[in-house]
């Protein structure tokens, strides 16, 4: 028995690990197709992490953000549902939480809880239109959150236009929200490296890991959901409402979605404005394909893909085009996914051979024992 | 075809060990044995998937070794599997030349391949026909086809009856005995010992791994085989003490429920459905599968709604309750499809246990739940009701159908449910299991439990049951006394042919049934109505049930 549990662990940690391996093998074949050096980018990526403390600062700042879009994916994964919409729902939030919040006259704190409350209603709302469609009319999330994306960007950028939301700075085109009171700025957390501070809201990026974790597997309501999950008929027969149960989920998604861009405003930006990264959202999906939905793995996940995302950035000052870590990335979702489902049946079959065999045994040693006192 | 001294081992184990079989070209062969016994893995060396440690194989005198279940089939081996492996969604067409595109193309030549074969052993299927639209007897006959398509000259077929309702199960060995008429062979595995003994040519029985021995059907009874079979007598599934009360557990009052066809509109699944079981009684449900029993089941449990009607249980109106509520009130379900309806297949045997009563102790308080205990509990329900597992953290998939079920009834008999829904509860149940959960319903029902028992196993249903209703076409048509009714009468009017009361030519009378009292007077059925089956006298009856079991 044991030694099945520990097959399992090997398996499952195994898996993603041969996973990037593979990817990084098949990004080198490209390099060197392409006639450059296949290994010479990963070593310049790993110098300048470990060189640069304020790299790593920022590393750690964008797995923050990173691991909240991938817990948002998570929450939707684990029901099977795909809330692609992560990214529109992080951006509309925090530009919305972020033009309720200059809008308030609050105490700092107050203020910032209604930002983030403000943020994940916001986020919530967006998935929820979603939600609704796909309860009531039967159209799948994929499509709807997709195109809810494209409507957010839209969406943003009219409520941005100066005589509505938007203020245009002095001297530049950009458009932003304003700047929020130095009351609402959150703290970071300091660092060696000089004028680089870790957001504070890292911290509460790994309560709600635990929060995460704790809620599916040691809730009522987790235990539903992932029932739900795992088998939609069964779950039904033992009594979960599927239509509240995906609306709830989805709900849940998109608050956790809301809560992407909060790193960024509360820690650093102070205003909602055109440098909000697009794409955190479909990074959240890799990293929970990655992480396969578990808080600590999403978060070694992030932490990879965060690693890749800001230490390209070194490759174009050193001759190499930054996109062959998007090349990275986009192969190891490939990679991922062909590794889990690999991995997933060979293990179940596995595992049902194994019990077999074991069974087997206890029956025949018990076979030997009663011909051992019967003498013949 | 000879097999000859194979055996097969696992790491540490022997599943097969000196497996002797000679099958004759164009016979019958049925290889019978419990669960459990090695028919599965000599299958699997037959067909391929796996191969002997020693022994060999001989096709036609020659020797043979098979790696894969493609060299099977260009030996001209085919196997008919006891769950489908067909696409719903396609045509009989489709289905028949899927993989197999290269034989005669997936047009006109293909069709009329497909018409051929269906003409010369009398199968019957229609090319065009959507699998969906098909009836489970239906697709056996395509899947027996797409064998033969593939240029099978024997068939292996896997408990092919034991989806079948009798009739259906004669259309098959009509079938089978077409197939051996021209010069076919068939190998056909069943633990029903009835049937084997009227389709077979020869027997071979399987116990522990080994052919204990090869027979004749002349030469042996029904109980003769099954006590080589087990090395001890079968049980039955008889129920004779009466337990029922006055008190009525379930009232289900004129309910209706339309189904919406794209092609058929709107069509009554449930017609008018009224009736009551009261606290200790069993009432078992026969019926031809797709008569209307899954959605009765669904409209009990909550999974529909119903259009009109009431369900009351134990006094209160439970029509509009949710799912859960049911369930929480008192519901027990054995559903008909385990894996869909009963089980999460990947996870594990404690996070099943807690399905379906995911708000109840012990498996949560408040809104948190509680794996200790459930993980306690979980122990409990292996060990009392005999899970063969090595333990509870494995995969619920990873467990033979058996004992899957056994889990299943250990699950919902925990609750002490005042009403139990079970539909097939011993379907794919070796024997040993099969006595072990017919107790367990009658130990609850002596208890009070009421039950409704919904079996294509017809003696089962006789002889568990203490009242029997009939549905046909979503009403229920005709009832019976068990204790003077026979399967073959039973049948008879799950296809339609007889309906109101049944009873035996020199019928006994049937006392303490006013249940009979609700059947509507059905549309007069022709003149099989109520005396079906002439000649057969109800001691008979009651004997059939046993032995046949």
């Amino acid at each position: 028995m044991k030694k099945i549990d520990k097959e399992r662990l090997i398996l499952a940690v195994a898996a993603p690990v041969l996973a990037v391996a593979f990817a990084m093998l098949l990004s080198s074949a490209i390099l060197l197709a392409s006639g450059r050096n296949p290994v010479e980018p990963y070593a310049l990526m790993v110098d300048y992490a470990v060189v640069n403390p304020d790299v790593q600062v920022l590393i750690v700042n964008r797995t923050t953000t990173y691991y909240l879009a991938a817990l948002a994916v998570a929450v939707g994964f684990r029901m099977n549902l795909f809330n692609i919409g992560v990214d529109g729902q992080y951006r509309l939030a925090a530009m919305l939480s972020a033009a309720v919040g200059t809008a308030v006259p609050l105490p700092g704190a107050l203020r910032m809880v209604v930002i983030v409350v403000t943020a994940m209603l916001v986020g919530a709302a967006w998935a929820g239109i979603a939600g609704i469609l796909k309860t009531t009319r039967g159209v799948s999330e994929v499509v709807s959150t997709i195109m809810l994306n494209a409507i957010a960007t839209s969406l943003i950028a009219y409520l941005l236009q100066p005589s509505l939301l938007g203020k245009r700075l002095e001297g530049s085109n950009d458009l932003t929200t304003g700047e929020l009171p130095e009351s609402a700025w959150l703290p970071g957390i300091p660092t060696s490296a000089p004028g680089s501070e870790i957001y504070g809201f890292i911290v509460v990026a790994v309560l709600l890991g635990i929060g995460y974790w704790f809620l599916l597997n040691r809730t009522r309501f987790g235990f539903d959901l992932r029932a739900a999950g795992a088998s939609e008929s069964a779950a039904a027969a033992s009594g979960v409402n599927g239509r509240r149960m995906v609306l709830t989920s989805i709900l849940l998604s998109g608050a956790l979605a809301g809560l992407t861009g909060m790193p960024l405003l509360l820690g650093e930006a102070h205003e909602y404005n055109l440098a909000f990264p697009a794409g955190v959202g479909f990074t959240g999906i890799t990293i929970a394909l990655l992480g396969r939905n578990n808080p600590v793995g999403m978060a070694v996940g992030a932490l990879l893909l965060a690693f890749l995302k800001v230490t390209s950035q070194t490759l174009d000052s050193n001759g190499y085009v930054k996109e062959i870590a998007e090349i990275m990335e986009g192969l190891i979702v490939i990679a991922v996914v062909v590794a889990y489902e690999t991995v997933r049946r060979w293990g179940l079959r596995r595992q049902q051979q194994r019990v077999g065999e074991e069974l087997a045994r206890t029956h025949q040693a018990s076979q030997d024992k009663v011909k051992k006192e019967v003498p013949v | 075809m000879e097999l000859h001294g194979i055996t097969k081992r696992f790491p540490g184990v022997v599943a097969n060990h000196d497996i002797d079989i000679a099958v004759g070209r164009g016979t019958v062969h049925a290889i019978v044995g419990e669960n459990g016994a090695g028919k599965s893995t000599l299958m699997k060396i037959l067909y391929g998937m796996q191969k002997p440690d020693e022994g060999t194989i001989a096709v036609d005198g020659e020797q043979v070794a098979f790696s894969t279940p493609a060299d099977a089939i260009a030996r001209g081996i085919g196997m008919v599997h006891q769950h489908f492996m067909l696409a719903d969604n396609l045509t009989v067409l489709e289905n028949t030349t899927l993989g197999a595109e290269k034989l005669y193309g997936i047009g006109a030549k293909a069709r009329a391949k497909i018409k051929e074969i269906s003409d010369a052993y009398g199968l019957g299927v229609r090319p065009d026909a959507v699998v969906e639209d098909l009836g489970v007897a239906d697709r056996q006959r395509v899947e027996i086809l797409k064998v033969l398509y593939r240029g099978a000259r024997t068939l292996i077929l896997d408990e092919p009856t034991a989806v079948l309702v009798p009739q259906e199960v004669d259309a098959l060995f009509a079938n089978l005995r077409e197939l051996k008429a021209e010069g076919l062979t068939v190998i056909f595995i069943s633990h029903k010992l009835g049937e084997v003994l009227s389709v077979a040519d020869d027997i071979t029985v399987i116990r522990r791994g080994t052919t204990v021995a090869s027979v004749k059907p002349a030469d042996v009874t029904a109980k003769q085989l099954a006590e080589l079979m087990v090395g001890a007598e079968l049980p039955s599934p008889e129920t004779r003490e009466c337990t029922v009360t006055d008190t009525v557990m379930l009232a289900v009052d004129s309910l209706r429920l339309t189904a919406h066809d794209a092609e058929s509109g709107p069509r009554a699944v449930l017609d008018d459905i009224s009736l009551t079981i009261r606290k200790g009684e069993v009432l078992g449900l026969a019926g031809v599968e797709g008569n209307g029993q899954t959605e009765l089941i669904e409209a009990l449990i909550g999974l529909r709604a119903p259009d009109s009607g009431t369900i009351r249980l134990d006094g209160e109106d439970i029509t509009s309750r949710p799912t859960r509520a049911r369930r929480e009130g008192g519901i027990g379900y054995i559903p008909e499809d385990r894996h869909r309806h009963g089980l999460l297949l990947e996870s594990p045997l404690w996070e099943n246990r807690i399905l379906g009563h995911v708000g109840e102790a012990p498996n949560s308080k408040g809104f948190l739940l509680k794996p200790k205990a459930a993980r306690a509990d979980t122990e409990r329900i292996v060990r009392e009701y005999d899970v063969r597992t090595p333990g509870i953290d494995v995969t619920a998939a990873s467990l033979s159908g058996g004992n899957q079920q056994k889990l299943i009834v250990g699950r919902e008999m925990s609750h002490r449910p005042k009403f139990l829904i079970a539909a097939h509860p011993t379907r794919g149940v070796d024997v040993g299991a099969q006595a072990q959960i017919w107790d367990q319903i009658r130990e609850a029902r002596r208890e009070g439990l009421a039950v409704l028992l919904i079996s294509a196993d017809l003696d089962e249903l006789i002889g568990l049951s203490d009242t029997l209703r009939v549905m046909y076409r979503g009403r229920l048509v005709a009832d019976a006394d068990p204790a003077s009714i026979t399967s073959e009468e039973l049948g008879s009017a799950m296809t339609g042919a007889s309906s109101g009361r049944l009873e035996s030519p020199d019928g006994q009378p049937s006392g303490g049934n006013p249940a009979a009292d609700e059947v509507p007077a059905a549309d007069k059925a022709p003149a099989t109505s109520g005396a079906p089956a002439p000649g057969k006298d109800s001691a008979t009856g009651d004997g059939d049930g046993g032995e046949e079991a």
